[in-house]
């Protein structure tokens, strides 16, 4: 490894055979964007973001197999995702159910959607339900104002929301993933 | 996906394709699309530069800055590759005006960064779509690869003899990559911590390369330029302030909605005439007329015209567009709150001013709207914020900084309505929420 001084011996010890295998698209879309950049590297933030869409969230082996493919220390690339707030290290639900409640959506009643979340799941901010199938998030503005108060569950938008529309959202969700 | 709406007043100009299906290249070529890069390409790059500049197109992203003055500061000579940057990073609260842009009318950008590209010789352009606009960076995406396709990007453009590549770069949840050198270290794969400047990036930008950086709905306004000519553009808007704007009414409204209105549109009549006023009864408390960043204005000073000179004399800002309505049922210290809650989330810690800063005033508002403020607290903040102002390497520290001392200055009794023991007014009895503590 090029960067060994700097590698966690975790990351290290890992066998290159075993590291992650991801998806023909992305595959396709990572050898797509690489070229794009005079540096390796400039591809490491939306990589991680579809590396984290396929697996879950970013896992050792995720960060030890992409840190490999760009030429990076492993503590570097935890660096970077220590940064941005979509990125996570943690297992989370199969659905994100992140709310805005900045203040275009808070004058509109964001509180309300999101207390009404937390009841409805029986879960707190960044809490998963038992079941696996959601993670309940606070967010900050997601570009929604106009029709506000807003939520995204994972990349769908979902908007001028009420306590009763946001039902169906989730149940909505619930009954995608019980099918 | 994004609901439009529409009002007599408006002008037309960065929406005029949306909702036309223009995301389809043919479609977009059926309503003058690529003709203004086709133009571009028999003029001098200083010709395009002196339209832009002649037209008084300035920063949409917020700081509102000559854009043809910013291309300008390109040396025309440079050993390294020369870059154009288009920030779509859109995240300050209160602003959802790019996303429409990109998804009714992708290609506009991609003309848009061509024509950058042309006045300041440059062969590359990025196109920064944030993470959570994921159906936004396919739609590019597409746009891109069509563009391709047709032969408008790639090698020998146009039969012109000249390359242009353009390509798509997704973010993951940062709103201080908004920021023109954070935006820079975050497409190098890097923290989106910000640059010390000078050097700026017209000089050392992009992998050390001169870069220019427009927001989206900057460079969506430039083939429009090109093809009406500066003149017709500049008319729109008052004198030094060209074009039009798209104003994102959000809040305690009746038509909230992305509406394009001529710069220097008067505030009061764009509430209560485009946004069919204050609903429910309700009066109107405070206004933020340009995105959290910029200081409130109250009720009695809303008659003030939106372009960048006069609300700058209004003693705010125009900002990103995104114009926060707040009505008398709200709690301006809860309001403040949240404001700083977001800034205090999304610094990033590079310069204590702003770190140490966005987070004492997030606790002493947190403090205050709980019930447990003290007097000196009141002054306290403002000191603080006052403090930070011009002391951090990017403007992140002002932004917090600026609405914080605005909300005390503007809203004192309101404060000293919540001082110790005393439940926060505009709370339900025996239902006093605080606002839920990210956890991040």
């Amino acid at each position: 490894m090029q960067h060994e001084l700097f590698d966690c011996p975790m990351a290290q010890s890992l066998n290159r055979s075993i590291l992650m295998k991801f998806s023909d698209e992305f595959e396709t879309r990572f050898a797509e964007m690489v070229p794009h950049y005079p540096t390796k590297r400039s591809a490491l933030v939306p990589t991680l973001l579809y590396a984290q869409d396929e697996v879950g969230f970013l896992s050792d082996e995720v960060i030890a197999e992409l840190a490999e493919r760009l030429d990076l220390p492993v503590l570097e690339v935890h660096n970077v995702i220590s940064y941005y707030s979509m990125l996570t290290t943690k297992p989370r639900g199969k659905f994100n159910v992140q709310v805005c409640t900045n203040i275009s959506c808070l004058v509109r009643g964001a509180e309300d959607i999101l207390h009404h979340c937390a009841k409805k799941l029986g879960v707190g901010h960044k809490g998963t339900t038992a079941d696996g199938l959601f993670t309940l998030e606070e967010v900050e503005c997601i570009g929604a104002c106009s029709w506000a108060p807003a939520a995204q569950v994972n990349y769908d938008f979902h908007e001028n929301l009420t306590t009763e529309k946001m039902d169906k959202v989730l149940d909505e969700y619930r009954r995608k993933a019980t099918q | 996906m994004a609901d439009l709406v529409s009002h007599p007043d408006e002008v037309k100009v960065v929406s005029r394709r949306f909702g036309q299906g223009a995301t389809n290249i043919d479609r977009y070529l059926e309503m003058d699309g690529y003709k203004a890069v086709q133009k571009a390409l028999g003029m001098e790059p200083d010709a395009i530069i002196n339209e832009v500049k002649n037209s008084g197109l300035r920063g949409r992203g917020g700081a509102g800055f000559s854009t043809g003055m910013k291309w300008s500061f390109v040396p025309k000579q440079s050993a390294k590759p020369k870059y154009v940057l288009c920030n779509g990073d859109e995240s300050e609260p209160g602003t959802c005006k790019d996303r429409l842009i990109f998804e009714h009318d992708p290609h506009s950008v991609i003309e848009g960064v061509m024509i950058g590209g042309l006045a300041v010789g440059a062969q590359s352009a990025y196109i920064y779509i944030r993470g959570e606009y994921r159906y936004l960076l396919n739609i590019m995406q597409k746009a891109i690869r069509d563009a391709y396709a047709k032969g408008f990007l790639g090698k020998n453009i146009f039969g012109s003899g000249r390359d242009f590549d353009v390509y798509w770069h997704g973010g993951a949840g940062a709103y201080e990559v908004g920021e023109e050198s954070a935006l820079m270290e975050s497409l190098e794969g890097k923290r989106g911590i910000p640059r010390i400047r000078p050097p700026f990036p017209a000089v050392v930008g992009l992998w050390g390369g001169p870069t220019v950086i427009n927001n989206a709905e900057t460079l969506a306004s430039v083939p429009h330029i090109i093809l009406g000519g500066a003149e017709w553009f500049a008319k729109i808007g008052p004198p030094k302030n060209g074009g039009t704007r798209l104003f994102c009414l959000s809040g305690n409204i009746a038509k909230p909605g992305v509406y394009e209105l001529p710069m220097g549109y008067n505030l009061k009549k764009m509430i209560y005439e485009v946004g069919g006023g204050i609903p429910n009864g309700r009066e109107l408390k405070a206004v933020v007329p340009g995105g959290a960043s910029c200081p409130c204005l109250t009720a009695d000073e809303i008659d003030v015209n939106m372009d960048f000179d006069s609300v700058a004399k209004a003693g705010s800002m125009l900002g990103s567009g995104g114009v926060v309505v707040v009505d008398d049922a709200q709690c301006i210290v809860k309001f403040a709150l949240r404001t700083m809650k977001f800034y205090q989330h999304e610094s990033c810690g590079w310069c204590i001013p702003c770190r140490e800063g966005t987070d004492w005033l997030k606790k002493t508002l947190v403090r205050f709207h709980s019930g447990g403020g003290v007097m000196k607290d009141i002054d306290n903040m403002r000191y603080l914020a006052e403090n930070m102002l011009g002391r951090t390497f990017c403007p992140l520290g002002d932004a917090a900084a600026m609405p914080t001392i605005a909300f005390v200055k503007k809203f004192r009794r309101e404060f000293e309505d919540h001082l110790e023991g005393r439940p926060c007014p505009y709370e339900e009895e025996g239902a006093l929420q605080q606002v839920p503590v990210m956890a991040h």
